[in-house]
């Protein structure tokens, strides 16, 4: 085996190492509201127990380690010996978080982090001290038997051949070397199996069986043969297998094509090769040319009548996903969405050139351009969809930073999220992590408060912060809401004047007192805690949000919480814009980026110098630039003569008003990058085409006015 | 042009040439991706007087170098019979705006003489060679001292 196919199945081990975490978190987090049916229980020991075997596989130590103690306790929660309380659910969340940092360490070979000692003394303790052996008394297993029978017996009913009915499936189970070897233990996978329905498991025992020592403790001589009497998927079964599927030989039949090649009367069974692979499922079974995947161990060879191992893997690794997912390369889709880009600008400049060739409204062409039109708005949709992802992923992040927050500044928090499967752009939800986080950070330590302060206040001691999203008029509103005390708006004011933020003097709605926590700088935690610094952030997640084309909007109720409103675009490929012209050029200005737009009047024109003007706008002044004139387009000239003032605003607040010409339209536009050949051009963010084939800039309405000072950053002097 | 002249052997390589102004300079053919008519360039703010702008490439927004502003002549105006010659240094795809495109000429390495010192004047460094055909002077260009950059000097 070359080391790339390893690299690749490493690389997919990982990548469902992330969804089994993501189905370990939702379990426990049914778990913890009180679901403790065998099933959800189940998932979370199979979720800890794939990753053991997986990385058991690549010889992950550190992992199998922690994965083994972790499964251990689990199985005792399964086996009902251990009853979890609330306490040792949220062990098993910070279990599983540690689980999970030791995954990302191991994936990007770095060192293990610290503290998983710690965490295994912590999950060692729950366990009973009869308890610290993982052994079981199980009806099917045949552990325990294998000192005291007959070693001459071909093979031995564990369980009473109960045949009955005619549906189910016959598998023959015979792990190669390596199973034991890589983590994985048969025993536990007789018991996931017996999981899907009542299972009659022979264990076959070679004739030979030499006695057990230390050098052949690991060398696998048993083989099973089981009976599902359930009629389940096989995929379901081959799950089961999943972790062990290159290390052991695997026959699944239905229950009545194999009844008849091999009748399971037992003194019929021989334990030779043969009969363990009965021949109906060597020609089932699809061998991947050049899968050599068993080795055999030279101890193995010696002492086992297990068959030679035959790579009899009829599916590969990935089989058990349900077969319409398709991991796919992001870059090929990026690329897609560039083409459907392209088909949009295509599909403009046609209908525009059929339209300037006069053609009639009621003419074919016409009428097949309007299918072509619906199309392609068909197509752009569904290409961005496949960008989507639900943002589950995201919140389960928030789920553990609650969990870390609340532990670090002793706080009850409880996380309750709302639509997780809500879809947004990939890139969006990567972006989006941030500034996230920051403000879940900030509802724990400032917008929650201590459990005494609550109970006065006749709340429950733990808090609660309401993390949901949901798609609201073309865009994803995603909303972030305690249950705190509120935003205290007499201290926000006081730290605002104290800062010399505002004029002691200002009058100022509640609305915009909120809107100063966004100021840089600002601070309203009266103790300083490590978890949100210094109030470092709403500005920087104010910043975020808006490079993102989002918005972020702020209610409170004094002693009753708050709630951050982010609304995102749906997709970053292309962007709400209003189409101006100044100059004689033809200009995108974002809409995210405009407050309103306005006449301009001399009247309103205070000019400063012979470059500086400012506009009245509603008894505020704001600066005043001419567009045209700003890009350097034009010379200066006399203002009073031209029309349109669109009044922009920074993700600061900071505003400023722009004159242009005319305004054009509100569109749509797709996103172009303007290249590395071209570079930074102050004040612009990108480019678009036009339905004429025209390339338009898009501005960046904070980059042009304020330069490199328009993106602001925590200001330290202010802190 | 006949037939064998474009299979060039060995050591011979292809050009490309066109008019920018009254003189005569050319490319590496393997450089071009293509030429093309000219369209209006949509201008770039703050930018250098030899970048003409941006142009739509089939969805690339691509930037267009008026090569007779760039070494140092009077702009081109843009007008039908001028054309775009599309060429792809390394990462970098650039359009250079010239008068006219002339021919393509296959010439062996020992035909392209190095440019003289004299010549290094305010467009020397953007010549390459020089080849001296049918009594006439064409300059080979340096592509990559002519677009922007990494080398890019401060126009």
């Amino acid at each position: 085996m070359t080391t790339d196919p390893m690299a690749e199945i490493r690389t997919s081990f990982f990548a469902e190492c992330d969804e089994l975490l993501e189905s370990l978190q939702d379990a426990l987090n049914l778990m913890d509201e009180g679901e403790h049916d065998s099933e959800t229980i189940n998932v979370v020991f199979r979720a800890v127990h794939s990753i053991k075997g997986g990385a058991g596989a690549f010889g992950l130590d550190a992992l199998v380690s922690f994965a083994h103690q972790y499964e251990t306790v689990m199985d005792e929660v399964r086996s009902g010996r251990l009853v979890p309380d609330a306490s040792a659910i949220k062990l098993f969340f910070r279990a599983a978080d540690m689980l999970q940092d030791i995954v990302r360490t191991t994936r990007d070979e770095q060192h293990p982090p610290p503290g998983i000692e710690d965490m295994l003394a912590l999950l060692k303790a729950l366990l009973h001290e009869d308890a610290q052996e993982l052994d079981e008394p199980v009806a099917f297993t045949p552990l325990g038997l294998s000192l005291e029978f007959d070693l001459g017996a071909p093979a031995i009913d564990v369980a009473p051949a109960e045949i009955d009915d005619d549906f189910g499936w016959t598998i023959t189970f015979t792990p190669n070397a390596g199973l034991y070897a890589s983590g994985n233990e048969a025993l536990l996978i007789l018991r996931s199996l017996s999981n899907l329905g009542h299972c009659v498991i022979r264990c076959l025992v070679p004739e030979d069986l030499p006695p057990p020592d230390e050098s052949n403790a690991e060398t696998p001589l048993l083989s099973w043969r089981i009976i599902l009497e359930e009629d389940v998927p096989e995929s379901d079964i081959r799950q089961v297998f999943d972790f062990v599927n290159d290390v052991c030989q695997l026959q699944i039949s239905p229950r009545k094509v194999i009844d008849d090649l091999a009748p399971t009367r037992p003194e019929r069974i021989s334990p030779t090769a043969e009969a363990a692979l009965p021949p109906v499922g060597s020609t089932s079974a699809k061998k991947p040319a050049g899968d050599d995947a068993c080795p055999i161990s030279s101890a193995a060879s010696k002492v086992s009548l297990v068959p030679h191992p035959r790579p009899a893997r009829p599916v590969d690794t990935n089989a058990h996903e349900p077969a319409t997912m398709v991991r796919v390369d992001m870059e090929k889709i990026d690329r897609l969405v560039n083409l459907i880009g392209e088909l949009v600008i295509n599909q403009a400049m046609l209908a525009q050139s059929v339209e300037t060739a006069g053609m009639s409204q009621q003419s074919d062409i016409m009428a097949g351009l309007e299918s072509f039109m619906t199309l392609t708005r068909d197509i752009k949709e569904s290409v961005m969809t496949i960008r989507a992802q639900p943002v589950k992923s995201l919140f389960q992040r928030m789920a553990r930073i609650v969990r870390e927050a609340s532990a670090s500044v002793e706080k009850e928090v409880r996380l309750k999220s709302v639509g997780e499967y809500t879809e947004v752009d990939k890139t969006v939800i990567e972006r989006l992590a941030d500034p996230l986080t920051q403000m879940i950070r900030n509802a724990v330590d400032h917008g929650l408060e201590r459990p005494d302060v609550r109970r006065a206040a006749s709340k429950p001691p733990e808090g609660q912060i309401t993390l949901s999203a949901s798609h609201r008029a073309g865009r994803v509103l995603i909303e972030i809401e305690d249950d705190g005390a509120g935003i205290d708006r007499p201290k926000v004011r006081d730290i605002a004047i104290q800062k010399r933020l505002i004029a002691p003097d200002a009058s100022l709605t509640d609305a915009e007192i909120d809107q100063l926590l966004f100021l840089p700088g600002f601070s309203t935690a009266t103790e300083v805690s490590a978890l949100s610094g210094r109030g470092v952030g709403m500005d920087v997640v104010k910043a975020a949000i808006t490079s993102l084309g989002g918005r972020i909007t702020t209610t409170s109720v004094p002693g009753q919480g708050t709630k951050f409103s982010i609304s995102l675009p749906l997709t970053l490929a292309v962007l709400d814009g209003m189409v101006v012209q100044a100059a004689g050029q033809t200009l995108v200005v974002p809409l995210s980026a405009i407050i309103e737009t306005a006449k301009l009047e001399e009247q309103n024109i205070h000019r400063l110098s012979a470059s500086g003007m400012m506009m009245r706008f509603r008894q505020e002044l704001v600066p005043l630039f001419d567009l045209g004139q700003k890009l350097g387009f034009r010379d200066m000239r006399d203002i009073a003569a031209a029309g349109i003032v669109l009044l922009t605003v920074q993700e600061d607040g900071r505003r400023a008003a722009l004159i242009v010409d005319a305004i054009m339209e509100q569109r749509q536009v797709v996103i172009k990058g303007l290249g590395q050949t071209c570079g930074h051009i102050p004040g612009v963010a990108a480019a678009t085409i036009l339905g004429d084939g025209q390339i338009a800039l898009i501005l960046d309405p904070g980059d042009l006015v304020w330069g490199g000072a328009s993106s602001p950053h925590f200001d330290t002097k202010a802190g | 042009m006949a037939d064998n002249q474009l299979h060039a052997s060995e050591d011979e390589t292809e050009l490309l040439s066109f008019r920018v102004g009254t003189q005569e300079y050319c490319v590496e053919i393997m450089l071009v991706r293509e030429i093309r008519g000219w369209t209006r360039a949509t201008p770039l703010p703050h930018s250098p007087p030899h970048v003409k702008g941006v142009i739509n490439l089939r969805g690339i927004v691509l930037p267009v170098i008026d090569l007779s502003a760039r070494l140092g002549m009077d702009p081109i105006e843009g007008v039908d019979r001028n054309v775009i010659v599309v060429v792809s240094v390394g990462e970098i795809t650039a359009g250079l705006l010239v008068d006219a495109v002339s021919d393509i000429l296959t010439v062996s390495e020992k035909d392209m003489q190095p440019a003289p010192e004299i010549a290094a004047g305010r467009s020397g460094r953007y010549i390459r060679a020089l080849i001296v055909t049918d009594e006439k002077l064409i300059r080979v260009l340096d592509l990559k001292t002519i677009l922007p950059g990494e080398n890019q000097d401060a126009a």
